[in-house]
């Protein structure tokens, strides 16, 4: 069990040794030191994935351990969910540094040493069993984050991207810690299990429920939900593709991944005659995130907006999943969260392999410059097939759980913001793909024009190094394996089950217990009317795809006509997408409020 | 009297959030988030106060007095760095902002939209 | 979106944030009432198991060492993006040092200059004192490393630019900072290999009140003074540094 901080540990001394030496460094050896320290990292973490298998272990930092059901050190609690995260993390850490490889402008050891702190502050996010030490490893992260994402210091936009992302989600932390200041008034703890058992024992009265709005809407800004997620659109339009790669599959999930787990082991015994209420508020919010972001996908002509706004539209997804709070949603949810990670990272690997040769990323520029690559072609197919969530992709299986889990609790008209979202998404990706690697739709290739975006000033290169490919094929193959791969589906199943148990997690941290093994389920087999429904799914997108592609085809009046219906529908949805940073926090602001008065409404 | 601390706490976060959304200037703006980092300091510090509580520093004192919390002081220690370096960050991209925009007032940033 | 509709939106979600606040804050209990036993109990082992006298301090580099590991690395991680996103576009020449004809003395008068040559080592041996006694008194790593910071601040006040072209010493501050950094994780391994857990404290105790005393929590405040005023120096060092580029008429 000494792995357990190795995770951590590992990535942060590379750092401050990289920097240590920083001016004697040249880039290979910047290089070298960050990918072995991650690898080493993937190593940790699979192992202690493999452990949980016959149950979560603890581990406690500085030998102490719990004293009179107090518990006195800082625990790190290992079960399959949170050391599965951490895996996916730095799984594609590794992509993305294998990605950045080639890339002129990374300033070594910089870059490399903010990236193995972004890791160390994810994989530590992930395996903490202590709420003030969640907050701490979410603050690594996002401080890294806060500085990767402005790092093209010579665009205006990463600026100005760069400062509505750290401006919000530093208020999305103010909440946090109000929260964290709350429970330990209350409580007097800190540790998750500790807390559980205090809360329990005591009311449940305004104070708790306030405590865990706080916490969730601190979480939900990092995760980007409606309507605290403007800052996201920006952040990715502006970072470095293969650090997208990392938000996009790694770092917005595990906003949801932290309201699950102060959930089930934080408030969850203290607010549990509250589970209905708060089901249909987080399947609400679920479902808004999932449209607005759909919907915005759609319009999109930016390559990398088109992909954030895909990230917001799942995490809606997400949330609808862990908001049905049963084990099929919370399945479906960490299902749809690997799969879906791996198709993003997939498509924004295959992005950057096309921004790499040409440096644009608006449609309007890159149209047919993707013929040349027909490798990345597939790849980008393959990704947006994953958001059609068709067999037998992952997210194909991940879909279904959610649909059985949401018609058995009686949400079963959520299934329709499901398919809407896949076909959306999808109809959005298979659009631009076809516009870059068949050069469909309106208009030739552009001519050679002034850019909007520059991110090398050299001459583009003639061909991409080979080393780039690997990574966006492994992230495809990966999204598809997913669902292929025998029993995964069934793991997943129990290791949900394995997360919900509160009352075994505190027993196994404060009183040392043997944690029970996951038990994974009989063999799942998704129902007809999945298959039907990721039909009309895929359906929906094509339609979606050939309307954008073809559409300026059709009798000019009836186009027009369509078009600008639509323009005028959307307009102010779009015109809310300000840029301003006031804005963002208004939203914020009244996003607080609104979750605190439906909570209220809801929860009492 | 007894809420006070706690309605200060609030109210600097209100105030804060205010004047972030009205800012006109990058600078006041990451100002203003520090002005909301103070609400989180008040706040845990008040938490954690005992009346008739001294500092938990045995230097001086016996081992039986009543002493204050010790571990608001040290959430409170981890927040104030977390928060001063957030800080710096922003104002480094202020730095940037004013470099490539020539101007610190957000309503005249307008590279990014829908 | 318009000013109006902005406040609109904020005005709404104001009035529901500061209900949602006043509400939960209500169930604390009374100020001065906390009776939390996690606290008393870390308040009351610190010096039987530890023999050092802060609390605090015990409870920042001991019970929560790990805490206070990420902390100094997040401090490092937003002096690395400074550097990171101030550094000088490669186009740009590197940041010049000024020459000697027009190197401005940063305080003008002499009188003035004279007093702060003479804090600078004073200063100095506070920031020290306070690094060094940061397990038996109110102090420690964090705000000696500040102290130690405005120290070579001085130098700068004082004197002309820290920055000195080519042989600035931002390298020796990166140094400081990464080995402050690391030495901190090193520790801790130190304590996983001998002690059986990560961050345990393995060296031996001391008596009370006495400077060597607390195992490695004064180590770890030494470490963490370095990589404070590695960490600050180098922040301001950037800044500093635009100030320059600005004069040169770069900006």
């Amino acid at each position: 069990m000494t792995v357990a901080p190795l995770t951590v540990v590992v990535p942060l001394v590379a750092a401050g040794l990289l920097t240590a030496v920083a001016v004697r460094l040249n880039r290979a050896v910047a290089e070298v030191v960050a990918l072995a320290a991650t690898l080493a990292t993937v190593t940790f973490c699979v192992i202690l994935l493999a452990r949980t298998a016959s149950g979560s272990e603890v581990y406690w930092f500085g030998g102490w351990e719990t004293h009179r059901g107090i518990a006195v050190g800082v625990a790190f609690v290992v079960d399959a969910f949170g050391a599965g995260l951490a895996t996916l993390c730095s799984v594609l850490m590794v992509a993305a540094l294998v990605l950045m490889w080639r890339y002129r402008d990374t300033d070594p050891p910089h870059f490399q040493t903010l990236m193995l702190l972004f890791l160390a502050g994810m994989v530590g996010f992930c395996l903490s069993g202590d709420l003030f030490n969640m907050f701490v490893f979410f603050e690594l992260m996002s401080v890294a984050a806060f500085a990767l994402a402005g790092y093209k210091i010579d665009e205006d936009e990463a600026v100005e991207g760069s400062l509505n992302f750290a401006v919000t989600n530093t208020i999305g932390s103010f909440l946090i810690l109000t929260g964290i200041a709350l429970v330990y008034g209350r409580t007097g703890a800190l540790n998750l299990a500790q807390i559980s058992e205090a809360l329990a024992a005591g009311p449940s009265d305004g104070l708790v429920v306030v405590a865990f709005c706080l916490l969730a809407a601190g979480f939900f800004v990092k995760a980007a939900v409606v309507p605290f997620h403007f800052w996201l659109a920006d952040a990715y339009a502006v970072a470095p593709t293969p650090v997208c790669l990392l938000f996009a599959g790694a770092m917005s999930e595990l906003g949801i991944y932290a309201v699950g787990r102060i959930w089930f082991d934080g408030f969850a015994d203290a607010l549990v005659a509250h589970g209905d209420g708060l089901r249909t508020v987080l399947i609400v919010a679920g479902c808004l995130t999932a449209l607005v972001g759909s919907v915005m996908c759609v319009l999109q002509d930016h390559i990398k907006r088109l992909l954030a706004f895909a990230t917001i539209a799942y995490v809606g997804v997400f949330l609808i999943g862990l908001g049905l709070l049963g084990s099929d949603g919370v399945a479906g949810a960490a299902v749809y969260i690997v799969a879906d990670g791996f198709g993003k990272a997939a498509l924004f690997a295959a992005a950057g392999i096309v921004q790499h040769r040409r440096h644009h990323v608006s449609l309007r520029r890159l149209r047919s410059f993707g013929r040349g690559l027909p490798l990345t072609g597939v790849v980008w197919a393959l990704g947006a097939l994953s958001f059609a969530a068709l067999p037998p992709f992952g997210s194909f299986f991940a879909k279904s759980l959610l649909e059985d889990g949401l018609s058995k609790e009686g949400y079963g008209w959520a299934t329709a913001v499901l398919i809407a979202t896949s076909a959306l998404t999808a109809g959005a990706a298979l659009r631009a793909g076809g516009a870059i690697f068949l050069g469909l739709g309106e208009g030739g290739p552009p001519e050679a024009t002034e850019d909007e975006t520059r991110s090398e000033e050299e001459a583009p290169p003639d061909r991409t190094p080979a080393v780039m490919f690997v990574p966006a094929v492994l992230l495809a193959l990966a999204a598809l394996a997913v669902g292929v791969v025998p029993g995964l589906v069934e793991a997943f199943e129990g290791a949900a089950v394995q997360f919900m148990n509160g009352s075994s997690y505190a027993g196994t941290v404060l009183q040392g217990g043997n944690a029970p093994p996951i038990e994974a389920g009989q063999a799942y087999s998704a129902p007809a009317s999945a298959y039907v429904y990721s039909a009309i799914g895929a359906l929906g997108a094509v339609i979606v795809a050939a309307a954008m592609l073809f559409g300026h085809r059709a009798p000019r009046s009836a186009s027009r006509r369509l078009s600008r219906v639509g323009e005028w529908a959307v307009a102010p949805l779009r015109a809310l997408h300000s840029g301003h940073i006031g804005d963002y926090v208004a939203w914020l602001v009244l996003g607080v409020g609104l979750l605190g008065g439906s909570f209220a409404i809801a929860l009492q | 009297m007894s809420f006070l601390p706690y309605a200060v706490a609030a109210w600097l976060f209100l105030i804060g959030l205010y004047g972030i959304v009205t800012s006109r200037n990058l600078v006041h703006l990451v100002v203003c988030l520090s002005v909301v980092q103070s609400s989180t300091y008040v706040l845990l510090l008040a938490v954690g106060y005992r009346s008739g509580g001294t500092a938990p520093i045995y230097a001086d004192i016996s081992h039986s007095e009543n002493v204050v919390d010790p571990i608001v002081a040290t959430l409170t220690l981890t927040d104030v760095v977390v928060e001063a370096t957030v800080v710096a960050l922003l104002l480094a991209l202020t730095v940037q902002a004013h470099r490539r925009f020539g101007t610190l007032d957000p309503n005249e940033m307008g590279a990014l939209r829908g | 979106m318009s000013y109006r509709l902005r406040m609109v939106v904020f005005g709404a979600g104001v009035l529901g944030f500061a209900s949602l606040l006043i509400w939960g804050l209500g169930g604390l209990p009374d100020f001065g009432d906390f009776a939390g036993r996690y606290g008393q109990y870390l308040a009351h082992s610190a010096l039987p198991e530890r023999h050092a006298t802060s609390s605090i301090a015990v409870t920042t580099f001991d019970f929560r060492g790990v805490d206070t590991l990420i902390e100094e690395f997040i401090l490092f991680t937003a002096a690395v993006g400074v550097v990171a996103l101030l550094r000088v576009h490669r186009e740009t020449e590197e940041v010049p040092a000024e020459p000697e004809a027009t190197r401005w003395p940063t305080a003008q008068s002499g009188a003035l200059r004279s007093l702060i040559t003479a804090l600078v080592a004073p200063v100095l041996v506070l920031g020290i004192d306070i690094v060094l006694h940061g397990h038996l008194t109110p102090g420690g790593g964090f705000q000696g490393g500040v102290i130690l910071m405005s120290a070579l601040f001085l130098v700068y006040l004082a004197g002309t630019h820290i920055g000195l072209g080519p042989l600035r010493p931002m390298a020796a501050m990166e140094t400081a900072e990464g080995i402050g950094a690391a030495g901190f994780a090193l520790i801790g391994l130190g304590g996983l290999i001998i002690a059986g857990a990560y961050l345990e404290n393995f060296l031996p105790f001391g008596a009370p009140n006495h400077l060597v005393s607390g195992g490695a929590i004064p180590l770890l405040n030494i470490a963490v003074g370095l990589e404070v005023m590695g960490a600050l120096l180098i922040v301001i060092g950037e800044f500093l540094d635009q100030r320059l580029l600005m004069q040169k008429g770069k900006l």
